[in-house]
């Protein structure tokens, strides 16, 4: 099979990374969007990488450890991407690491079921002159559509190993593995045969490339990759060369006047089609479609993506996905709260001694996450798994692009939303698909209102239970329309140009359900990490400060606005503090102060009014911190304050509204 | 001669009418048009009858006129003159949106090729008028992007040659309809992100599935799929190969 280097050559000293006893490697997994790389990441170093069918996922940089053989493996997952051109944050920062990090190895994981499209990236990876392996992924989905390859004569053309695997089912690691070390163990020693481009555009690349050299300028970049990006006039690489030479750049300005006089087309357009053109003959030349058939995946396209049906299929998928949390949820917390019931009540604790105040805080923090955010957010996070590796998630994206455009966001901005349902904080850590700042940011003003597994509970808890199901129901709803309003002011107060969508749309595919088991553990353990902490300590310091008595004064303070425009009980001002920590605080505390019948202290009005409060008046402690670390505290504070004002007039309207109602 | 021009005059703002008309329905009908132009429907009929004659329409009495290749060409670069022209009057000149449609009517037909160009140039090509945000169609100058039109500020348009065929936007393609890149209108790193992903000029593709409310369109190119923004798929322009968008047009 794809033995390019019979034997291990002593590892040579300038090996840099290899370390002192040179069985240490760094290898590098690239490739387009949703090929597969993460679910590769994840068979070999066994953590959980997020995965799923929807493109650009891993937006900061995975790494994991692998033991093979002697060797200890360090593996980084690298944003999908299409290119290397510096227009997203994912592609500079792959970019960078590729250049200026020189993994020993980068493995170019290829969607063997849409081979020209990713070939256009292996390009790319050659022209960057790194020690390459392609992992032929997918060869089953290929096969599904009929299309076979002939990965020798993939091998010979592309000039590096190609190892063919199924990743999921872990089919061909092993060999992608020992290819990958035998590349790495001689990547001082491996040819360079550039992939050609026709003469007119190779002989002016060769031509700078040359001069490049000449002129000695010292770059992580090898030249012949320099010259073809300045004559696909690259703003980056030009800064970086202008500041050095300027008979460069002169230079390279010629060479692509001639090659666009000789095309009739931009240089810039003319070397990306000839790129294209050698990824259609090297596929055309490899593969061969046996029969065309008209795969289930288009079948099932013909209902998702159906202009009327389609709209129907996406409400009815998130509808569901709500639902399902909202009720599977509710019937793991009631039995977790009696399992932990019957150990320690877990009731916040606001008198007695201070420590033990404290230790109450601690463990109610750790006891209310377990019993509350764990059974909501483990049933959304494995259903929206399904969701998302089925490539469903993809085509409500595709669907409800237009009206994602009324709040100046496009179609893929749906998916952080979608997430925000489970929590807030990796949500907006996702917005780093999306590509400018401004739409980050307006997608992650839109996710703080999105009610997560924390304002589930509120409203589950004060609403379903002491009003009705429907009013619960109806809160939902009303808190979708809410994120609908504030995002249109937001976009237009917010001045800017919005994205288009492009996005590529990949087959369907079954689930697997060591994906989804491996990524709901993931994306839990995630918000553990995250959460639990500012979680634990949170509660804590504001049951210590409450101790203190500094939390009654600024109660009093606060009540002429629960009080008197809210119609809340003065004890409101106490639990919208103890709130900005976990939302669930607000139902804790009422119950601890109270007792479990809540129905003889607050009316109906003042339920609904209090959970739509505590629904939206300020984002939790760890999504604050989440804000500021991505866009400073400004924003942060902006986002903050535009929650509490939405909160307080949507509160105040609907008291008053509310009371002809009861 | 004074009198030819008045009937280019004429004819211009007949197909121009009648472009705008058949976004909506199959064939117009005199009446319709005899309304919009307000004009007689003897005189139409009998004006119809000059323009099938040229070979601008297609012409049946009952059935009424639709727009040939022909005439279409002409239709749509008036329509984009015109269309132009508002933007001018209104973000240059501010003049007040209800009030650009009479004005451009006027200026349309007396524009040049290097007139229309810099104006296209000046206003950043746009892709929609101010005052009902119909879509401007492509310029006939033989570019693949914007971006080279800016470089080559200087060639004359003599030099650069007109384009033959007539392109057509994404959006306004049909499910199942293939067509080959021509032209991409748009900034800098619009036109990069498309040829990055495979939206090459003289690349194929196919529609896949269409969606409503403005929303993206979904096409086939270079073996895998992609979905394209309403706006993105609106300034993407393809030469029509399987011809079925024409015979739909010819009834």
């Amino acid at each position: 099979m794809a033995k390019f280097l019979n034997h291990c050559s002593p590892s040579s000293e300038k090996n840099q990374t290899a370390g002192k006893n040179g069985k240490s490697i760094t290898i590098a997994l690239a490739g387009n969007a949703n090929v597969g790389k993460s679910v590769i990441f994840n068979q070999l170093t066994g953590s959980g990488q997020i995965i799923g069918n929807w493109p650009g996922k891993t937006v900061e940089l995975a790494k994991g450890k692998l033991h093979f053989e002697d060797y200890e493996i360090d593996i980084v997952d690298l944003p999908g991407i299409y290119s290397f051109s510096t227009y997203s944050f994912e592609e500079l920062v792959s970019r960078d690491y590729i250049a200026l990090e020189k993994p020993d190895v980068v493995i170019n994981v290829v969607d063997a079921s849409v081979l020209e499209r990713n070939l256009y990236f292996t390009i790319q990876l050659k022209e960057m002159e790194v020690p390459l392996v392609v992992c032929l992924n997918q060869i089953d989905m290929a096969k599904k559509k009929g299309i076979v390859i002939d990965s020798e004569k993939l091998q010979s053309l592309l000039g590096v190993p190609v190892v063919s695997t199924v990743a999921v089912r872990g089919e061909g690691l092993r060999e992608l593995i020992e290819v990958a070390v035998e590349v790495a163990q001689n990547k001082n020693s491996i040819e360079k045969n550039p992939i050609r481009y026709s003469t007119e555009v190779e002989e002016r690349i060769e031509k700078l490339a040359g001069f490049i050299e000449s002129q000695g300028i010292s770059s992580s970049f090898p030249s012949r990759w320099v010259a073809i990006k300045l004559l696909e006039d690259d703003p980056e690489v030009k800064k970086m060369v202008g500041s050095k030479s300027e008979a460069v750049i002169n230079l390279s300005k010629t060479l692509a006047d001639e090659i666009e006089s000789i095309y009739q087309e931009p240089c810039f357009s003319v070397i990306i089609s000839e790129r294209y053109s050698v990824a259609n003959r090297i596929a055309n030349s490899v593969q061969k479609q046996t029969e065309m058939k008209a795969s289930l995946s288009e079948r099932i396209d013909q209902i998702v993506m159906h202009r009327v049906l389609g709209h129907v299929v996406s409400v009815l998928v998130i509808g569901g996905l709500l639902l399902w949390t909202f009720f599977v949820g509710n019937f793991l917390s009631d039995i977790l709260s009696q399992v932990f019931g019957f150990f320690q009540p877990i009731d916040p604790k606001v008198r007695g001694p201070f420590l033990a105040i404290l230790w109450n805080g601690a463990f109610g923090g750790i006891v209310a996450g377990i019993t509350l955010v764990i059974p909501f957010v483990i049933p959304f996070y494995m259903m929206l798994t399904v969701i998302e590796d089925s490539g469903i998630l993809t085509r409500i994206a595709f669907m409800m692009d237009s009206l994602m455009h009324k709040i100046g966001l496009h179609g893929k901005a749906l998916i952080p939303l979608i997430l925000g349902y489970g929590c807030n904080v990796p949500a907006i850590y996702t917005t780093r698909i999306l590509e400018t700042r401004r739409e980050r940011l307006l997608a992650s003003l839109a996710i703080t209102f999105a009610p997560c597994s924390a304002r589930t509970i509120v409203i589950l808890g004060l609403v379903a239970v002491f009003v009705s199901i429907q009013w619960a129901m109806a809160l939902y709803i009303i808190d979708l329309m809410i994120i609908f309003i504030v995002g249109r002011f937001a976009f237009k107060a917010l001045p800017g140009e919005t994205t288009g969508l492009i996005m590529e749309i990949h087959s369907f595919r079954v689930p697997s359900l060591k994906v989804v088991a491996n990524q709901t553990w993931t994306r839990t353990k995630s918000i553990i990490y995250i959460v639990f902490p500012i979680y634990v300590i949170g509660s804590a310091a504001v049951q210590g400060l409450y101790a203190f008595g500094i939390l009654g004064p600024i109660s009093d303070f606060m009540s002429p606005l629960t009080v008197m425009w809210l119609g809340l009980p003065s004890i409101a001002g106490i639990l919208l503090i103890f709130g900005t920590v976990r939302k669930e605080y607000i139902l804790l505390l009422l119950t601890a102060i109270y007792g479990t019948d809540l129905s003889s202290v607050l009316t109906p009005v003042q339920f609904i009014v209090l959970a739509l409060i505590g629904m939206l008046y300020i984002p939790c402690v760890s999504t604050i911190t989440i804000l500021s670390k991505e866009f400073g505290w400004r924003s942060a504070t902006m986002i903050s304050l535009a929650n509490f004002i939405t909160a307080i007039l949507i509160g105040g309207i609907f008291y008053r509204i509310l009371t002809f109602i009861f | 001669m004074p009198g030819k021009d008045k009937l280019s005059e004429n004819v211009e703002e007949y197909l121009e009418v009648l472009y705008r008309l058949s976004r909506t329905e199959e064939r117009v009908s005199t009446s319709v048009i005899a309304r919009n132009l307000r004009i007689a429907p003897a005189s139409v009929t009998q004006m119809l009858k000059k323009l099938e004659a040229n070979g601008y329409i297609e012409y049946s009495p009952y059935k009424g006129a639709n727009l040939t290749e022909k005439g279409l060409k002409i239709a749509k670069k008036i329509t984009r003159r015109h269309r132009l022209l508002e933007r001018f009057l209104h973000d240059v000149l501010k003049i007040k949106k209800d009030k650009v449609h009479e004005q451009a009517c006027e200026m349309e037909h007396s524009l040049s090729d290097e007139a229309e160009r810099a104006l296209c140039q000046l206003l950043k090509h746009p892709d929609r008028c101010p005052d009902d945000y119909e879509p401007i169609p492509p310029c006939d100058l033989k570019f693949t992007t914007c971006e080279e039109c800016l470089k080559k500020r200087s060639e004359e348009i003599s030099k650069i040659g007109m384009r033959g065929q007539n392109l057509f936007p994404l959006i306004e393609l049909k499910k199942g309809d293939t067509g080959k890149i021509v032209f991409i209108r748009g900034g800098h790193k619009m036109i990069r992100r498309l040829l990055d992903m495979g939206i090459t000029p003289n690349a194929v593709i196919k529609i896949i599935e269409t969606s409503p409310f403005k929303g993206p369109v979904e096409i086939s190119v270079r073996g895998s799929n992609l979905a394209l923004g309403h706006s993105i798929a609106a300034n993407v322009f393809v030469e029509v190969i399987n011809n079925e968008l024409e015979a739909s047009d010819h009834g």
